[in-house]
């Protein structure tokens, strides 16, 4: 079992012509993504890959009954790219474009709500990945190896050394998902959480924070009074100086509030093991496993 | 990107919500004109915590004015909140003495956890929000807005009579409440702040200070406001960086680190300060990054003459990692570096590039484990004398 994707899901891809829809379309279908179909328009009718281009996401649900995006349009168009999914009855939106502005974000997140079988993801992530079944983002798919860890993670590459790690741990992923680094995301840590949470080949739960917001907090006290499996949390950048914006736009200690010592000490008040170093993650959660 | 107190009420004006009569000041000789009577003189910088750091001085009449502009102007001001760094004061702005029977605060911000904007005012105007949230949580009333309806007055009254406002006071929040969000949306603000908002003894409300924050990732649409940046402001290195697409932060310690992801970069940095050195910089080379930038991102860290040893750390993986080692070789041929650099590749093609690192007879300790390759920068920082 996974969560939100497996073998079976159908994916199109938004902004499929571009170059970075281009590559990375190209890297889902060798790994055995069920990428059924692009969306760029005024080039509905012409083929790219080998798959159909439609001008709308609706006419490409309807002909191909995809039920997931991966969104590559640029940041200025990617807040209607998401709307259109939502509208066109996909369920899971997958949106890796970078540098959308806040203020979209906020109407996006309003109106998403009166689609509630909607899952988004990101944006500015890395995507999702169910392994060795269905890869819908720019991780890179070698790494990773079926089995029994849930990964959620606000970062990317970060992401792939904790994937890595249980990989070479032999103790494979269920699914992957990275939620993304900006301040207005879809999917939050508690969202996949609760997902992980009632999925029985899921044994253990890696949670990779970062500085910035609350959601670590949040996700902590989720975690006392929800989950049973083992969760292991790392969160970056107890060096991170304050009011500074540390790559991701997210990223930031301002007011005092999002630091990584707060959120690391949440996080063990509420019972939450935790690493320092990011090197331990997979051994970590290899003893947790072996001692629950 | 955040503007000057000057800038942010040139645009307050545009909105009606009322600031004093000012005048902006960038030469000694422009206060000769000047009417002799007390001034309010304010250091333009980028930070808060101004007051308390002498950048802001009440002055009895016009001759204290020139003196303490002369004190100001052309210098640097070291605040609480600029991280140690001073930031040059090449413009003042100048406002008569107001005469202040009350004070507020008010603020326009989003909350991350309800993916909302909120309005916050509180009776402890003049102070800092958080220090009040800490100590007097019963004086802070906010209001959640619906992105799609918008800021709706009987909000703004809701929190003008929290505030214990009455009758003109009342319609005159609500007027500049209702401006501020306009002015928000308008310009992609991130945040907006007014204090302290001031009432007046004859009951007018009027903007003492004022703060605004810019969402980056909207100045594309905004061309107008990317000319009121000011560079000077920033911290150079920083701002060259955003110039070659590079995040970059400049920190106080003497390890450079060149990381690929903002996430690994922070994890990289503070894997450093646990073996017990100090990172000089947060540096992320993004995702997918090549040849050209790896150069650029070497000349950046050399710039900075605290700099004695440089960790790079990349996980490659759509990336391939002898491409990486190739550019990393180029990039140090090319700037002749000649600091000792350590090199954690992981990833595709990870042993490729670590031979190819090898063999390149540069100073180059090449290691996949990223335990290894922290304690291996340390050391090495603290063996290294470099040579100015």
């Amino acid at each position: 079992m996974s969560i939100l994707i497996d073998k079976n899901t159908k994916v199109i891809c938004q902004g499929f012509t571009g170059k970075q829809g281009t590559f990375h379309s190209e890297q889902a279908i060798a790994y055995g993504t069920k990428l059924v179909a692009g969306v760029t328009p005024n080039k509905g009718g012409q083929t790219h890959l080998d798959r159909p281009i439609f001008n709308t996401v609706a006419e490409a649900v309807q002909q191909t009954a995809a039920d997931a995006t991966m969104i590559y349009v640029p940041a200025p168009f990617a807040a209607d790219a998401i709307l259109e999914a939502a509208d066109a009855g996909i369920k899971i939106i997958v949106c890796i474009t970078e540098g959308i502005p806040v203020l979209d974000m906020l109407k996006v997140k309003a109106s998403l709500a009166n689609y509630p079988d909607c899952y988004l993801i990101g944006p500015n992530c890395p995507g999702l990945i169910t392994p060795e079944a269905c890869k819908i983002g720019i991780m890179p798919g070698s790494i990773h190896q079926a089995g029994k860890i849930g990964i959620i993670s606000r970062s990317g590459t970060l992401t792939y050394e904790a994937v890595y790690q249980t990989t070479q741990m032999g103790l494979g992923q269920t699914t992957c998902i990275g939620i993304g680094g900006d301040p207005i995301q879809g999917m939050n840590f508690i969202d996949c959480l609760q997902l992980f949470a009632n999925d029985s080949e899921t044994k253990g739960i890696v949670l990779v924070g970062e500085i910035g917001g609350s959601a670590e907090e949040e996700a902590a006290e989720y975690i006392q009074s929800h989950i049973n499996q083992p969760v292991l949390a790392y969160i970056a950048g107890i060096t991170a100086p304050p009011g500074k914006r540390m790559g991701h736009a997210g990223a930031i200690i301002s007011g005092g509030k999002g630091k990584a010592e707060d959120k690391f000490k949440v996080l063990e008040q509420c019972g939450v093991a935790t690493v320092y170093s990011p090197t331990e993650i997979g051994s970590e959660m290899a003893r947790l496993l072996s001692d629950s | 990107m955040n503007l000057h107190e000057y800038q942010a009420k040139q645009l307050f004006s545009q909105y009606q919500i009322p600031v004093p009569p000012s005048k902006v000041i960038s030469d000694i000789a422009e206060l000769e004109q000047l009417p002799d009577q007390a001034w309010v003189v304010k250091a333009q910088v980028h930070s808060g915590g101004r007051g308390k750091a002498g950048g802001v001085k009440l002055a009895k009449n016009l001759a204290e004015t020139i003196d303490f502009s002369q004190q100001l102007l052309g210098t640097e001001l070291i605040t609480p909140q600029s991280g140690g760094k001073g930031l040059p004061i090449d413009k003042l702005l100048l406002e008569p003495l107001s005469d202040i029977a009350q004070e507020f605060y008010l603020s326009l911000l989003i909350d991350r956890s309800q993916a909302r904007l909120v309005m916050i005012a509180s009776k402890a105007g003049g102070m800092d929000i958080e220090t009040v949230a800490e100590q007097q949580p019963e004086a802070i009333f906010q209001q959640t807005i619906d992105p799609i309806s918008g800021l709706q007055a009987y909000q703004t009254r809701q929190l003008a009579f929290a505030l214990g406002l009455a009758d003109k006071a009342i319609n005159q929040f609500t007027h500049i409440g209702l401006a501020l969000y306009r002015l928000f949306l308008d310009t992609d603000a991130s945040l907006i702040e007014i204090n302290p908002l001031v009432l007046s003894k004859d009951l007018q409300l009027l903007a003492l200070d004022a703060k605004i924050n810019l969402d980056d990732n909207a100045l594309y649409r905004h061309p107008k406001l990317i000319e009121l940046r000011d560079l000077r402001q920033e911290d150079a290195r920083e701002a060259l960086a955003k110039q070659y697409q590079l995040n970059y932060i400049t920190l106080e310690g003497n390890i450079a680190c060149m990381v690929n992801g903002a996430g690994l970069a922070m994890a990289t940095m503070d894997l450093v300060k646990r073996q017990g050195g100090l990172p000089a910089n947060f540096l992320d080379v993004g995702g997918g990054t090549n040849a050209d930038r790896v150069a650029e991102a070497f000349k950046l860290i050399v710039s900075d003459s605290q700099v004695k040893a440089i960790l790079v750390n990349i996980f490659g993986g759509i990336v391939r990692c002898d491409l990486i080692a190739q550019g990393i070789i180029q990039a140090m041929q090319e700037i002749k570096l000649d600091l000792p650099v350590v090199v954690r590749l992981e990833g595709t093609n990870a042993k490729q590039g670590q031979q190819m690192l090898a063999d390149s007879g540069l100073k180059i300790t090449a290691t996949q484990d990223l335990s290894t390759a922290s304690q291996q920068v340390v050391a090495l920082a603290k063996g290294t004398d470099r040579i100015k």
